[in-house]
């Protein structure tokens, strides 16, 4: 039940940032200072642990997107649902581990 | 007097009998098309916030180099139409949950429709119209192969 409401809102989620991001990408359509203008906004400290729990909430949308398919199409998959529960959310930390550290890095030492 | 409640689950019109199954089609879509987005999308957070100085390297230059080469166009293109639509279609199944009322489910949906063709059209034509050395702008924000 909590991977399902976890899968919905992080879709969600995902789906008014694409809206957004697609706009400020196209900026640069318009000129070169447009653009640096905007995506100046997204290496501020505030932005960067904002795009920490957006690729949180993409990287367990994926890995449960994988399981929900594996459930629906592997002729196990409903035995192991739980199982793999517990291996998407493993799957999940070790990501943010190695994600983490080092965006953190990127948006506090420029 | 009394009142009378449906059966739970019972769905609002009869499921189609004859003709194109959307819902299966859509069913499909998602799975298949989530499958394809695992790999783009990592791709892309991975060249875009881990190699070099990820998220803090990004800029007019940055963006120029990559959309220089046709490979990274396609790949940006195909990920924008198949998460808009991947993501259209599943806030579609969100309005169907949880909105109430024949008018305001047409409001909701005909707004995710037109969000979804508007950013695909205009997502499209970014990419592919896009000029990495617009004349008359300063060379320092343009990607290094301008000046060459
Ligand atoms: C990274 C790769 C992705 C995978 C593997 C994936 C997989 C899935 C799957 C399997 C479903 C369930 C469909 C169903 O139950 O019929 C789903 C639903 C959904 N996805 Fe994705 N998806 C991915 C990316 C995205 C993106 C980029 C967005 C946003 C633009 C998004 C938004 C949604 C939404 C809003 C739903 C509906 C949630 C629901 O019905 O509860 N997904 N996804």
């Amino acid at each position: 039940m909590w991977s399902w409401v976890l899968h919905r809102i992080t879709g969600v989620a995902i789906f008014f940032f694409l809206l957004v991001h697609i706009l400020d990408t196209a900026l640069v359509r318009v000129s070169p200072e447009a653009y640096n203008a905007v995506i100046g906004t997204y290496q501020t400290p505030i932005m960067g642990l904002g795009e920490v729990a957006l690729v949180g909430a993409i990287v367990f949308h994926a890995f449960n997107g994988l399981r929900i398919i594996l459930i629906d199409f592997w002729s196990k998959g409903t035995r192991y649902q739980k199982v793999m529960f517990y291996v998407v959310i493993a799957l999940w930390v070790l990501t943010m581990l190695a994600f983490t550290p080092r965006h953190l890095i990127n948006v506090f030492s420029h | 007097m009394s009142a009378t409640l449906d059966a739970p689950r019972t769905a609002l019109r009869p499921a189609r009998k004859r003709g194109v199954n959307w819902e299966k089609w859509g069913w499909i879509y998602m799975r298949v098309s989530g499958v394809v987005l695992v790999v783009l999308i990592f791709g892309h957070l991975f060249m875009n916030l881990i190699v070099g100085d990820g998220v803090s390297a990004i800029d007019f230059a940055f963006v120029g180099g990559k959309w220089a080469d046709p490979f990274w166009q396609w790949w940006d293109v195909v990920m924008l139409w198949l998460a808009l639509i991947h993501g259209g279609n599943g806030m579609r199944t969100l309005v169907n949950d949880y909105a109430r009322g024949p008018r305001i489910r047409a409001a909701l949906k005909l707004s995710i429709l037109a969000a979804v063709a508007i950013l695909i059209l205009l997502g499209t034509l970014v990419v592919f119209t896009f000029e990495p050395c617009p004349v008359g702008q300063p060379a320092d924000l343009l990607p290094s192969f301008c000046t060459a």
